[in-house]
């Protein structure tokens, strides 16, 4: 490739991740869709709603892994508190979706249902201009985005760093859960937001409303990806890996890290946020258990499972343990968090380097 | 940067009719001292790691510092570079710039750069990202994120690379370099910065003597074009390059000349060299 588009390209990956790439994307925005919905329902090939749905949310985690990566694999900085991002950007989609559900709510009420149970008689100042698709966008993405710039900047500039940074992360996230617990939050208390109906107008539990939000998730997992690419490949990820690895000297070398720390750190929750967003269209429910600190771990372990500092292995990790979640929570429930706690602990102790290092070191071995 | 930015009418401008503008942030060394630390106290916990340490470097110069361990030598270089702050006296680069008010980083900004005792690379990174990051070039975040090297930058760091003698280590992890190559590249890592003064912890420490006596020639083709301040223990190497010693003790300046005459100083012979 030449001129500086193609430059720009070629910078990010070589021709063999391209033609990765482009055979994911093959799949995802056309393989898929036509197995679900032009083939009939009782063909072989036919992919169910429930494979759509399960794919959808693993590629929402996906985007978590990938912004939990930018953070963690590339900066040294490991979050136990992403969990929240993510939750808060589902809620700021769900509140539409809650306004969406119009009249057809059990109540026949303007209202969400659960406020009609709290015998609310009109809603709370943060529920203003909810039923835009707009606002819950702007909501989603500003949100998690403001917290996170707010919480960094302090954290940051008190230079809080490793295994403390990490449990102050897991205590603000179950503060907030605790709050979103209350019914008097205005959030739905623990039962959260569900039963949507509609989205844009557009019923959301057809087949095709279904596909379009499984695309569009895709979509944004992609640009996620090369973004993050982008990102890692340029001076900036150099400095990132830099501040990782010797802060200090970064520091003497006249780089003000605070900036480049909270740049990253405040990239990584918006990206989460939006991934929140898409979660809850396909998922159709969000309640305070995102916001459980198992939760936040639980992506740590993904990257941990894909390969750190890789990006893909963050992909790859997200993949293998909710693939692996999804069976076993429904062939052995009671085992699920045994078969986690393994896998991460023989990740740690075998493969420092993830799955992704793994298929690397047999490739250069070759 | 230049704080005149009115130069339609000169003879109407008040600042220009002074011989000498004040730039804030920008090193003003006209009057010849590029350091100048006065009565410079720290305590950490009631002790004093510098009592009333005063201390002045000239443009250009090469100094050494020298002292028994604990004298205060890298306590010093931490309040140089804006790590401690010092409980009182005044610290200056050059006339203007009062280094207590400003942070680690401004300070690496206007021109201070700093070599640690332990060598301190990035040991992820080749020897040739090493250089490009320590390079003297817009360091925020919005030019980082969009930053590509040009041709002359890439021929500045040639030349750096051929000036440390790592141009076959170009693309090599720099955590498997020597630990005497690993100094070379913090040193190479320094200059890229192009700083006005350049404090130098322990440089040699871990060399071969080849390799020791490479960084005197060094450093002495530095002086006049950059300040150097040399911390080190080899006496060998502190007498190859010295011009005016500098003798620490207890957080104090007790000796500072020529190394003959603070050789023969009964109170340093007493402290430290007599031991």
């Amino acid at each position: 490739m030449s001129g500086p588009l193609g430059n720009a390209f070629t910078r990010l990956y070589g021709a063999r991740g391209w033609a990765v790439l482009t055979l994911c994307g093959m799949i995802l925005f056309v393989v898929f869709p036509l197995l679900n919905l032009a083939v009939p329902a009782g063909s072989a090939f036919h992919v169910s709603a429930y494979w759509v749905t399960l794919i959808g949310k693993i590629m929402c985690f996906a985007i978590v892994a990938v912004a939990m990566d930018l953070i963690w694999g590339y900066c040294g900085i490991l979050s136990l508190g992403h969990g929240l991002f993510f939750a808060l950007g589902g809620y700021g989609m769900g509140m539409y979706l809650m306004r969406q559900i119009g009249r057809d709510g059990q109540y026949r009420s303007d209202l969400p249902d659960f406020m009609v149970f709290l015998d609310w008689k009109q809603l709370p100042w943060h529920w203003w201009n909810s039923d835009s698709f707009a606002w819950a966008l702007f909501l989603a993405v500003a949100v998690p985005g403001v917290l996170a710039f707010v919480f960094g900047y302090f954290a940051f500039r008190s230079r809080i760093k490793g295994v403390y940074f990490s449990i102050i992360t897991q205590a603000l996230t179950f503060a907030a859960m605790l709050l979103f617990f209350r019914n008097e939050t205005g959030f739905g208390g623990n039962n959260g937001f569900t039963d949507f109906k509609r989205i844009l107008g557009y019923s959301i539990t057809t087949p095709e409303t279904r596909m379009v939000l499984f695309t569009v998730t895709a979509a944004v997992l992609i640009a996620t990806l090369l973004l993050g690419r982008y990102l890692v490949t340029s001076k900036f990820g150099r400095v990132l890996a830099a501040i990782r690895d010797a802060e200090q000297r970064v520091m003497f070398c006249g780089y003000n890290t605070l900036h480049y720390k909270l740049f990253v750190w405040t990239l990584s929750a918006v990206l989460c946020g939006i991934a929140g967003a898409l979660y809850v269209t396909q998922v159709g429910i969000i309640n305070p258990g995102e916001m459980s600190p198992a939760n936040s771990i639980e992506i740590a372990i993904w990257v941990a499972v894909g390969g750190r500092g890789t990006l893909v292995g963050a992909i790859v990790g997200a993949g293998v343990v909710n693939g692996a979640k999804s069976f076993f929570t429904q062939a052995f429930p009671e085992y699920w968090l045994y078969v986690l706690g393994m896998m991460f602990i023989l990740v740690t102790l075998f493969l420092p380097q993830g799955i992704v290092g793994l298929l690397n070191k047999s490739r250069t071995a070759r | 940067m230049a704080a005149i930015t009115s130069t339609r009418d000169g003879e109407d401008d008040p600042i220009s009719s002074y011989s000498h503008v004040f730039t804030p942030g920008e090193l003003d060394a006209s009057h010849g001292v590029v350091l100048y630390l006065d009565n410079i106290s720290v305590s950490f916990d009631g002790f004093k790691a510098l009592n009333n340490l005063s201390l002045a470097i000239d443009d250009g110069e090469l100094r050494c510092v020298i002292g028994p361990n604990g004298a205060g030598k890298t306590t010093m270089m931490d309040v140089i570079t804006g790590k401690t702050r010092p409980d009182s006296g005044t610290a200056f680069f050059g006339q203007t710039i009062d280094l207590k008010q400003y942070s680690e980083v401004q300070i690496a900004q206007a021109g201070i750069g700093r070599k640690f005792q332990k060598p301190t690379i990035f040991e992820h990174h080749t020897v040739f990202e090493n250089l490009e990051l320590a390079m003297k070039a817009d360091k925020r975040v919005a030019k980082t994120l969009f930053a590509r090297l040009n041709s002359a930058q890439r021929d500045r760091i040639a030349e750096m690379l051929t000036l440390i003698r790592l141009t076959d280590s170009e693309r090599r992890i720099a955590g498997l370099l020597s630990h005497g190559q690993k100094q070379w590249l913090e040193i190479g890592m320094l200059l890229m910065q192009e700083p006005r003064l350049l404090l130098l912890d322990e440089p040699v420490a871990g060399m071969s003597d080849d390799e020791t006596e490479r960084t005197a020639e060094l450093f002495l083709t530095l002086a006049g074009k950059h300040s150097l301040v040399v911390v080190e223990h080899d006496m060998a190497f502190v007498e190859k390059i010295a011009r005016k010693v500098t003798v620490l003790h207890e957080g104090s300046v007790i000796a500072e000349g020529a190394m003959d005459e603070v050789q023969n100083d009964p109170r340093v012979i007493e402290v430290y060299l007599g031991r």
